[in-house]
């Protein structure tokens, strides 16, 4: 070792102890103190560890829940609900979004100022939501169904505690003129009456959903789970004609308005396919204010109520004779004077009259012609008739509540019965089954289906009587609308028509009342038949009560009207129309 | 074996970057799709509504009101109707759209 090597050594010595010397004597802490104190930090550690690990690991599912709840959203995705529209594509019933404004007027907190701006954007007073909000209630509407931009701008006030939704407000333009036919939805788009009840499935969309991820400010980022696309509803088309519809409500209400008249049904048919292109009752209602409408003014009397048809029946008894061979159009039927006596009751006719040919029977209406002719037949081949035409049996249009009428097995016919159904008593119809039942003549003897869609296809017929037979008693239907008929006034200028008349007295419990039912139902052009019109008027009160001064004249407005609507060739010059002199007329009972 | 490892490094940053930009176009294309549907779903109510309004001021109600009380039109009587014979080999009918009921 070197002198200065062991100078050094003694250097850092001394540095040492110098060192040492500044420090206290002994460990800071005791040795078990320290332990203590380490473990206590460390189980502390533990137990932040272990939570975490817990959260983590076992019990995630609440926290996920919550987190997700604050970023995730189940929106709905609304469905539209198709349209109702007529056979040109317009509108009969549309869904339109609308909002409502709604409070829980506990949590609402607005100023007197808020209030009246608000009343000002609502078009209403401030008294009037006051009101509203003061009714004891929890939950208070100020506003349903309001036009959305309305809403925005009540929702621009920024009133808190005012809060929106989202609605579908379903609307008629047609009002009251197809309210029957398309009938309207309640509740949550659920179709209530009609067209929008029956075809419910059809017209209703299901609602969509999707779950969303939304950022802080609101907005979606993106879907986190498949979409569940909404599925819209679907158009449905109906074989209504606006125009003749129109006209038929309008020409209808007038009639049932000056006869004083009960209620009136009026239904056009397109005779070739069967379709309905119009059809009208009265009394209606307006769909879109519902408040104080009664059951009675809802019924859509054409399909849902029966009648005795009356006369209009004779036409079928005539037909099925012709068919039978049982009588020819020109056979003479003596008519006994008008009365006729089956046992212990007797048929009358309105008008005295000799001997009538088959024709004639239609013309002027013979109860007993017809009465005679039917018990020529064996019951059940006037039964196969009657029921080949639909009576007794729904018409099947596809609308709910159709009733099928009443038309007994042939085997329970005693020969009074049979006499009285020959001309439309002891059996009842809709207006819709009578006027299908007329398609047979119109057709050359093919009865078509109704309906109240449209069909684009040509529509196979049932053959029900032979084509000649069907021309045979066309002449005779026109005859009943010329001079000499029960019908002058049903003729129409440039055209020709035919029909039947039918007056019958209503059948309350059992019993004939004093009231009757008018009708008529007639075939235009009669060249080419295009239409089917039956017209119905429920208890004329006016003073006439015959089915052609009451019903004839509505269906010469009607048909002269729809015929130039469709465009349908003229088939008679224009002075056609030839009214007997007054007086004359030809009036029947049934 | 470390060029391998670097070639694998270099392919790992590629991807995250792809799956970054990947991500960033799929919201930004999720955005783009919600404004389109919200316009597609503005524009049916606008459909819904105008199809209401066009049946509403088209009612035949409104047009033969119109028609009589402001035009001053009314229907033709029959003695001042004359009706034309269409000579044959000349279509009775304007060309309209096929058979049917025409409007």
């Amino acid at each position: 070792m070197t002198a200065a090597q062991a100078r050094a050594g003694r250097l850092a010595a001394a540095a040492y102890a110098r060192a040492h010397r500044a420090a206290p004597t002994g460990p800071l802490l005791s040795r078990p103190r320290a332990l203590v104190l380490f473990g206590a930090l460390a189980a502390l550690f533990a137990v932040l560890l272990g939570r975490s690990l817990y959260l983590q690991w076992i019990d995630n599912g609440f926290l996920q829940e919550q987190g997700a709840a604050r970023s995730s959203r189940q929106l709905e995705i609304p469905a539209h609900r198709g349209r109702i529209v007529d056979r040109f594509g317009d509108a009969l019933a549309i869904s339109t979004p609308v909002k409502s404004l709604w409070v829980f007027p506990e949590q609402l907190s607005a100023t007197p100022a808020e209030l009246a701006a608000l009343a000002k954007v609502l078009d209403t007073t401030p008294q009037h939501l006051s009101a509203r909000l003061q009714a004891d209630d929890d939950f208070a509407f100020l506003a349903k169904g309001i036009a959305p931009e309305t809403a925005e701008r009540a929702m621009a006030l920024r009133i808190k505690g005012l809060n929106e939704q989202n609605e579908y407000r379903r609307y008629y333009p047609g009002g009251e003129v197809t309210a029957h036919i398309v009938g309207f939805t309640g509740d949550k788009d659920q179709g209530q009456e009609g067209m929008e009840l029956s075809q419910q499935a059809w017209l209703g969309g299901a609602p969509g959903g999707r779950r969303v991820i939304i950022n802080r400010r609101g907005d979606v980022v993106e879907d986190v789970a498949a979409v569940r696309p909404a599925l819209a509803g679907r158009d449905l088309a109906l074989s209504i004609d606006s125009r003749l519809q129109y006209l038929a409500f309008k020409e209808l209400k007038a009639a049932v308005a000056a006869q004083k008249a009960k209620a009136g049904s009026l239904v056009i048919l397109d005779a070739h396919t069967g379709e309905i292109l119009a059809l009208a009752n009265v009394p209606t209602y307006n769909p879109n204010s519902r408040n104080k409408v009664t059951r009675d003014a809802m019924r859509n009397r054409a399909l849902t109520d029966t009648f005795e048809p009356g006369s209009t029946m004779k036409p079928f008894t005539i037909a099925t004779a012709l068919e039978a061979g049982v009588v020819k159009p020109d056979t003479l039927i003596h008519t006994e004077a008008g009365q006729l006596t089956i046992g212990p009751a007797t048929i009358h006719d309105a008008h005295r009259a000799g001997p009538l040919t088959v024709e004639q029977v239609i013309q002027k209406s013979s109860n007993v012609g017809a009465a005679k002719i039917a018990l020529s037949m064996p019951a059940a081949t006037l039964w196969k008739t009657f029921s080949a035409v639909g009576f007794g049996t729904p018409p099947a249009t596809g609308f709910p509540g159709e009733v099928s009428g009443r038309l007994r097995p042939a085997k329970s016919w005693k020969p009074i019965e049979q006499a009285t159904m020959s001309y439309g008593h002891g059996l009842s119809v809709n207006l819709v089954q009578l006027a299908r039942a007329y398609t047979i003549f119109a057709n050359d003897g093919e009865l078509k289906p109704v309906t109240l869609l449209k069909s684009d296809a040509a529509v196979a017929g049932r053959p029900v009587i032979k084509p000649q037979t069907a021309r045979e008693v066309r002449h005779m239907l026109e005859l009943a609308t010329q001079p000499g008929g029960t019908a002058p006034q049903a003729q129409v200028p440039g055209y020709r028509v035919g029909g039947k008349t039918g007056t019958a007295r209503k059948n309350e419990h059992g019993q004939y009342t004093h009231q009757y039912v008018a009708s008529f139902v007639g075939i235009a052009p009669l060249s080419n038949p295009r239409l089917v019109i039956a017209v119905m008027i429920d208890e004329p009160s006016a003073g006439d009560y015959y089915g052609g001064s009451v019903a004839g004249p509505v269906f010469s407005s009607v048909t002269g009207a729809a015929l130039r609507l469709l465009g349908v060739p003229s088939d008679a010059p224009v002075d056609n129309v030839v009214l007997p002199p007054p007086g004359s007329d030809v009036r029947e009972e049934t | 074996m470390t060029r391998v490892n670097i070639v694998l490094l270099l392919l790992l940053i590629a991807c995250a970057l792809s799956l970054v930009t990947s991500r960033h176009q799929a919201r930004r294309l999720f955005v783009e799709l919600t404004r389109e549907q919200a316009q597609a779903r503005a524009y049916e109510t606008e459909y819904g509504q105008l199809s209401l309004e066009q049946s509403t001021w088209g009612m035949p109600a409104r047009v033969e009101k119109i028609a009589r009380e402001t035009l001053h039109m009314q229907l033709a009587l029959p003695g001042r109707v004359e009706i034309v014979e269409v000579p044959a080999g000349v279509s009775g009918r304007p060309a309209g759209d096929g058979p049917g009921i025409p409007r």
